[in-house]
């Protein structure tokens, strides 16, 4: 692999490294979805540093120039954290969608309490006082 | 679960069990109105809750004038999370039964009896399910969908050893072992198809009664446009397909359903 190429991988893939830990440490990204991207970027850097590796790898997948089995490693990671963001996507909805069946449950519950308690109120005077004290 | 299921012949008049009628819609504001008000003046003795989608309409608010209680669902969640926040109301009130009857006037009140009959069969049933087609009824549905149905129609028949005919009807009749499942777990969008496999593979039954349904009444129907229902095709089959490879619990009669999505956060 071109030395100039080397570089730029190694560059990137320090760059892409340093990001993650920085956003992990802003809390602006979770340890659990920050693990997939350390990975992919620390087997990138490692390849990108370790050519014979590299060269190795290459001639194993029979990809006949090394920095393309670099971007097909690349690509496989990609592929793999996007697959991690469906399922991860597809977890939140059925969460989301558990909260607001919930949601609309409670709701219509307390519309029900507050019904049976201005009832109550209405037809016994005594009981007016504290609802309308508790509805400040 | 109560050991009532198997004995309860469950006529509607009978004051002993409850039924819950549940009406999923999602901008129906014209229609609404004439769905509560059939339901009370033909089915008085049930209680009626209707599910309001995430309606940008006064869906709910012409519910709730017309007598029926209101679950207001903070945005869409499609056909099945609706009818799914049915079943939770029906499991946390402790409803003996549960009819699913659509928003937009489709399903005609006076047909409930008709799956409640049914119930009295020879056979203990946990859902019974309103057919368009079990007999020649007069509903005619759009060509795109009915290659569909026949497909599911088709398939439902082979894997679950009994004639299903109209796999796509939401006019429906559930039990309370029924109720408790799909309170637990429903299909998302389209769930009337992968609801019966789900049913048959938890080892409960299903039967269908010949019913008659109107064309839609007003609004615009979930499945507009060729492209939505191609959609439609390929997801409800291959939610079959891998359905069937999934690893399930298969609880004996009278246990409670298992709970399906049991992870946190």
């Amino acid at each position: 692999m071109e030395t100039r190429l080397q570089l730029v991988a190694i560059v990137g893939a320090i760059l892409l490294l340093l990001f993650v830990l920085e956003l992990v440490r802003r809390r602006a990204l979770m340890e659990r979805y920050a693990l997939l991207w350390l990975a992919s970027s620390v087997v990138i850097l490692a390849l990108a540093v370790w050519k014979d590796a590299l060269n190795g790898l290459a001639r194993q997948l029979g990809i006949l120039s090394a920095p393309n089995a670099l971007f097909f490693v690349a690509l496989g990671f990609v592929l793999l954290l996007l697959l991690h963001f469906s399922a991860a996507l597809s977890r939140l909805s059925d969460q989301s969608k558990v909260l607001a069946q919930r949601q609309a449950l409670l709701e219509q519950r307390l519309s029900e309490v507050e019904r049976e308690r201005a009832r109550a109120a209405g037809e016994d005077p005594r009981g007016l006082e504290p609802l309308l004290r508790s509805d400040h | 679960m109560a050991p009532a299921v198997e004995t309860m012949p469950a006529p509607v008049s009978s004051a002993r069990s409850s039924c819950l009628a549940v009406v999923p819609a999602y901008n129906e504001a014209g229609t609404i109105e004439g769905v509560v008000g059939a339901l009370h003046s033909k089915t008085p003795q049930l209680d009626v809750v209707v599910i309001d989608d995430g309606s940008t309409d006064d869906t709910a608010a012409r519910a709730q004038a017309a007598g029926a209680r209101v679950l207001k669902l903070p945005f869409n969640l499609g056909i099945g999370g609706a009818v799914q926040a049915g079943f939770k109301y029906a499991d946390d009130h402790d409803y003996d039964f549960m009819v699913q009857v659509d928003g937009d006037g489709q399903h005609d009140p006076g047909e409930i009896s008709k799956l409640f009959a049914a119930l009295d069969g020879p056979e203990q049933a946990d859902m019974i399910c309103g057919s368009r087609f079990a007999t020649a009824t007069g509903y005619i549905a759009p060509i795109s969908r009915r290659t569909g149905i026949h497909v599911f129609a088709f398939l439902l028949s082979r894997l679950l050893h009994q004639p299903v005919t109209d796999p796509t009807s939401g006019f429906r009749l559930y039990n309370r072992r029924a109720i408790s499942l799909f309170a637990r777990d429903y299909p998302h969008d389209y769930p009337e198809v992968e609801a019966v496999l789900m049913l048959h593979h938890h080892r409960l039954t299903m039967r269908e009664v010949p019913v008659q349904m109107y064309q839609r009444g007003g609004g615009v129907s979930s499945l507009n446009g060729s492209g939505k229902s191609f959609y439609y095709m390929v997801k409800v089959l291959l939610a079959l397909f891998v359905g069937l490879g999934r690893r399930r619990a298969v609880p004996r009669p009278g246990e409670a359903a298992p709970v399906a999505a049991d992870h946190g956060i």
